[in-house]
């Protein structure tokens, strides 16, 4: 086992508290997490206990919020479509001379109805992924340019880390000397001015290394710059970040096609982040 | 002398899409249909004897040379791609357009009870889907279908030839009959390690 060095213990002071991820058994949505209910309390589907359903609905919901997992409003409507169900069961009937006929039918009819029908297309689902699917069980020879085979081993982009791209810019950040002075005044670089000297230097390349980006970023407020300015493109999807290989060097690869990229202005900036 | 069943194969070898048996046709235009199509018939005979690392594949209305799926383990070692994976909200989108369609995002959502737009957007992207026009009710909401695209990915000669849902739920009914066959016994306690 390697000792960690100072640097990765300043970097993540407390990565084995915040590292870890927790699994939690992902539902498309609230159909499928019905679904999973009701096979998990192997009840009948046509006799859904709506009461105890509910429940255990609800409760997952709680444990999604403590989770801090955005729960999707679909999932809330079929929360409010169980509690109606459930207290219309609870219900007595009208008396006899104003049932209706939606009153005679049970109150769950619509919702089991529309799960069956939600079950018919995830097993057509599961049998579509069981075909011999192009690219993963079968290949046809590729007509890709032999230029563009370098960077892109067919469509599949092998995307950067977040973890390996602070790495990359730990590294860069390394070989800058630490200032020892305290400069007073404004250097006057902004992130859009850098963007468009980035812009510039990609235009009508393929990509470049990641680290070239810095040359000529003397200063660690100019290496953040860049940096920024990189992330900044990146957002903007002007460029993506990929390897070709894991660890092996990052590349930016300009997205803009054409050479008339537009310039983008701190005004562009300030509109997209209001 | 070549024969034509050698010119077919060279065609499908260099062709980068399936080619249908019209186009065979129009580029072998002093070619008999007929004989074009004994001459595929016998090309996929001779591929399907599974000697080859090659096979035949009737997809999205033509045929193309494909490799077999036996052999998918050392070819994505060739491209060092990681396999190409749908996720599964978009399979189920995908299930339910190729079953539905022509149909609005409205319907897919009222079927999959959750929002779709992103996942049909992903779809639109990734070329599986195709926008069939507008439907005639307010709003004009956009009408999808699946592509050829798609039948090409999920190795089908034509629409036609998805399973039936009623066909997929034996299928799937079947399956879980021989998971229960591997359980224990009736009357032992599944859960006596608790």
């Amino acid at each position: 086992m390697t000792v960690a060095s100072p640097a990765d213990i300043i970097l993540f002071p407390d990565s084995y508290q915040t590292v870890y991820t927790i699994r939690t058994e992902a539902f498309e949505g609230p159909f499928d997490l019905l679904l999973h209910l009701i096979k998990k309390n192997e009840v009948d589907i046509y006799n859904i206990p709506i009461a105890a359903i509910t429940r255990q609905y609800l409760d997952y919901l709680d444990v999604m919020q403590e989770l801090n997992l955005d729960i999707a409003g679909d999932f809330l409507v079929m929360a409010s479509t169980l509690i109606q169900i459930k207290s219309r069961m609870l219900l007595p009937l009208p008396p006899d001379e104003e049932i209706g006929e939606e009153d005679l039918e049970d109150p769950r009819a619509e919702l089991v109805r529309r799960l069956l029908e939600y079950q018919k297309y995830r097993e057509a689902a599961v049998s579509l992924a069981q075909r011999e699917l192009l690219g993963r069980d079968t290949f046809v020879r590729d007509f890709a340019a032999p230029e563009l085979a370098e960077i892109e081993p067919e469509q599949e982009r092998l995307e950067v880390e977040l973890f390996e791209l602070i790495e990359a810019f730990r590294r860069v950040l390394a070989t800058v000397p630490e200032q020892t002075f305290h400069e007073v005044g404004a250097e006057g670089l902004s992130i859009a001015d850098r963007i468009n000297e980035l812009l510039l230097l990609l235009q009508g390349t393929d990509a470049a290394v990641f680290e070239n980006l810095f040359i000529g970023s003397a200063t660690r407020e100019q290496v953040i710059i860049t940096f920024l300015a990189i992330l900044e493109l990146c957002r903007l999807n002007m460029v993506r970040l990929a390897q070709a290989r894991s660890f092996g060097s990052i590349l930016v690869i300009p997205t803009f096609l054409d050479a008339a990229a537009e310039a983008v202005t701190e005004e562009d900036l300030d509109r997209d982040f209001a | 002398m070549t024969s034509l069943k050698s010119v077919v194969e060279s065609l499908l070898f260099v062709a980068d899409t399936p080619l249908t048996l019209d186009r065979l046709c129009s580029i072998l235009e002093e070619h008999d249909r007929r004989d074009i199509s004994a001459a595929v018939a016998e090309l996929l005979a001779e591929y399907g004897e599974g000697t080859r690392g090659i096979y035949l594949a009737e997809v999205a209305g033509g045929w193309q040379l494909r490799s077999r799926p036996e052999n998918a383990d050392y070819l994505r070692r060739l491209n060092r791609s990681r396999p190409y994976r749908f996720s599964n909200s978009s399979l189920e989108t995908l299930a339910i357009i190729a079953y539905r369609q022509p149909i609005t995002r409205a319907e897919v959502e009222y079927l999959r009870g959750v929002d779709s737009g992103g996942v049909l957007k992903t779809l639109l992207e990734k070329k599986m889907l195709r926008i069939l026009g507008k439907k005639d009710i307010p709003g004009r909401p956009l009408i999808y279908g699946t592509s050829r695209e798609f039948l090409e990915s999920f190795n089908l000669k034509d629409l036609a030839s998805l399973p039936t849902l009623k066909e997929v739920q034996e299928l799937t009914a079947r399956d879980l009959l021989e998971q229960q066959e591997e359980l224990p016994l009736p009357g032992l306690n599944v859960n006596s390690t608790e």
